[in-house]
């Protein structure tokens, strides 16, 4: 099983690398970059060298990798080419105002995925399967940001109830029922959009394990229905879901952007938004790789934990 | 010709099973209409009294009345117009990042899944890397390189997403290999574009169109997330996504805006998908409805 693990790290390595090197590629072929930024038309030509030696982009290519991917290990991400801001500081603040949002959303998305989920896979095609997947159908088909404008307007506009805008009220900083306040609508946005998704999997997989060899034959031995749901359909769906949270890693940086955007969360959505718009790409670019990596590590993560769960795996070797 | 024979009645037979749950499947007849209705309304827009383009700026965001049934937008136009409008934009996006998506994907995974070796080991890392960046940042960084509008929209669709389309082909070709018939063509010297044209695309034909029906719907919700951000279709054009967007900015006087063309994404996007689970019945005969996704 080491082995298994092991391998699997070395085949992550390249494809992080490789990614690095397109980042880069992308960063380069750009119709305008950082020293365009950093000058303007009536420099004279020595000054834009004298800035160009600065930053090191009069050095090759392959060496202007080496450095950008030298900064990125140790954690200096580099510079907005519009603000000039560290965008390691940047990220800082906004990965943790992400992180804030989305992990509730996302956990109290799941818990109730399982239940419903566990509940129609176990009824099939009775009324109770029938409702939760047709809820599920619709929720698919909606935008998110369509369900983010209509709770704006009713929660915002029409009951002003809630504050549509932001973390906090200004001056209300450290205002707990003030944050949470805020907090409301984005997270109830982002918990429908994940909730149609994580049910129709835990149905789906309910559904399989009910057809599996060792269901009838604890019908066979009279099990009552709650003894083989709670006994044993429910660990065998459980098991692959809790190994399925490491892909979720990548979704704790650019799991809501749109959300984000919309709702103004000081996140990394309407950062990477913003840096978009302003063509700003060392940013766009660290939040490229960043959030790739996190995919590559969050399918390592669930790989390995799979493995180390379910026996089964372990003579793959 | 008995294995032809067979098949031809096999076909007919899953044929027979998809009209079959068709018809007992109020909610899929429902999703055929409408779409069909807005097929129709988007083909043939410009041929029907709709204006969209004339501006009135004594009846600006007038509610809706019998005059304009749906109101009228921020510099007086007809909304309904404007939206139909926009659905021919927002259906065109999807049909061509789909075909383009699909045509990509297919063709990945079949020479993928027919050649092996190295040719599969280099197309499925680059499917692997391609699927690990996250998509919304994929396509958004793609569409920074690319002059925003309708082209570029459908090309960073279409050419980014393919990814699990050529997969689940890639996959279906593998065990379509080892089929006699294929081994038999590949042994009389028949040459491998002509086998994966004549006899796995064919076969797996099922699977892509299933996947060409999520894939529009798909497109359909990747293009008005992006317009909706302003980062897809841009002015005087638009589509759903960016109707909504500019309802955005009017929503506390104007909400009617904001429904409809939000309610055709939905419906649009849920009509597609319903169709797609239900030729699933087609692929796989013993899933009835719903029992897979």
């Amino acid at each position: 099983m080491a082995k298994y693990i092991i391998k699997r790290i070395l085949a992550a390595i390249p494809m992080v690398l490789i990614i690095t090197v397109i980042c880069f590629a992308l960063m380069n072929l750009a119709p305008y970059d950082a020293i365009d930024a950093m000058t303007t038309p009536n420099m004279s030509p020595e000054t834009v060298a004298l800035i160009k030696a600065k930053y090191g982009y009069d050095q090759p290519v392959y060496i202007q990798y080496i450095r950008w991917l030298d900064g990125l290990i140790n954690g200096n991400f580099g510079y907005s080419i519009v603000t000039h801001q560290s965008i390691s500081a940047d990220l800082a603040i906004r990965i943790p105002n992400t992180i804030k949002l989305i992990l509730p959303a996302y956990l109290l998305a799941y818990a109730l995925a399982i239940v419903l989920g566990l509940i129609a896979g176990s009824h099939k095609n009775k009324w109770a399967d029938k409702l939760i997947d047709g809820i599920c159908a619709i929720g698919i088909a909606l935008p998110t940001f369509w369900v983010s404008m209509l709770l704006i307007y009713f929660l915002g506009y029409k009951l002003n109830v809630l504050p549509i805008v932001g973390m906090h009220t200004i001056g209300q900083e450290n205002s707990m029922i003030d944050y949470l306040r805020h907090f409301l609508m984005p997270f109830i946005a982002l918990f429908l959009s994940f909730l149609p998704d994580a049910t129709r999997y835990v149905r789906s997989s309910t559904i399989t394990q009910y057809s599996e060899d060792y269901v009838m034959v604890q019908q066979a031995f009279g099990a009552s229905k709650a003894e083989i749901m709670f006994k044993h359909v429910c660990k065998n769906v459980l098991l692959p879901i809790i190994t399925k949270l490491g892909m979720a890693l990548p979704m704790l940086v650019t799991g809501a952007i749109i959300t984000e955007t919309i709702f103004g969360w000081p996140g990394v959505g309407p950062y990477f938004v913003k840096a978009i718009q302003g063509m700003d790409y060392p940013i766009v670019m660290v939040i490229l790789v960043l959030s790739s990596t996190l995919v590559i590590l969050g399918n390592l993560l669930s790989d390995i934990l799979y493995c180390l769960t379910d026996p089964r795996i372990k003579d793959l070797g | 010709m008995i294995v032809m024979a067979k098949n031809k009645s096999d076909q007919k037979r899953r044929i027979e099973n998809v009209l079959s749950a068709l018809k007992h499947d109020k909610l899929a007849i429902a999703s055929l209409v409408f779409l069909v209705i807005i097929i129709a309304l988007a083909l043939l827009a410009p041929i029907l009294p709709l204006d969209p383009n004339t501006t009135d700026v004594r009846n600006m965001f007038q509610p809706p009345s019998p005059e304009h049934w749906f109101g009228t937008d921020d510099i007086g136009r007809d909304y309904l117009s404007r939206v139909i409008y926009g659905g021919r934009v927002s259906l065109l996006v999807g049909f061509l990042a789909m075909i383009t998506c699909v045509c990509v994907g297919v063709l990945v995974g079949t020479v993928s899944g027919y050649c092996g070796g190295w040719i599969d080991s280099i197309l499925m890392r680059i499917v692997d890397i391609m699927s690990s960046i996250p998509w919304m940042v994929l396509v958004t960084v793609i569409s920074l390189f690319l002059k925003r509008g309708l082209k570029s929209i459908i090309i960073v669709i279409g050419f980014f997403t393919w990814m699990e389309i050529a997969r689940l082909v890639r996959a279906e070709t593998l065990s379509l290999k080892e089929r006699e018939y294929v081994m038999y063509a590949k042994f009389v010297g028949i040459p491998g574009y002509v086998i994966i044209l004549k006899h796995i695309i064919p076969s797996v034909l099922p699977t892509i169109i299933i996947a060409a029906s999520t894939g529009i719907a798909n497109a359909i919700m990747t293009e008005s997330s992006l317009s909706f951000l302003g980062l897809g279709i841009q002015q005087p054009m638009s589509s759903w996504g960016s109707l909504l967007q500019n309802a955005q900015s009017y929503m506390q006087n104007a909400i009617y805006m904001a429904i409809l063309p939000g309610l055709l994404i939905v419906l649009t996007i849920f009509a597609f998908n319903k169709l797609g689970n239900l030729l699933r019945i087609f692929v796989e005969p013993r899933v009835m409805s719903g029992e897979k996704d």
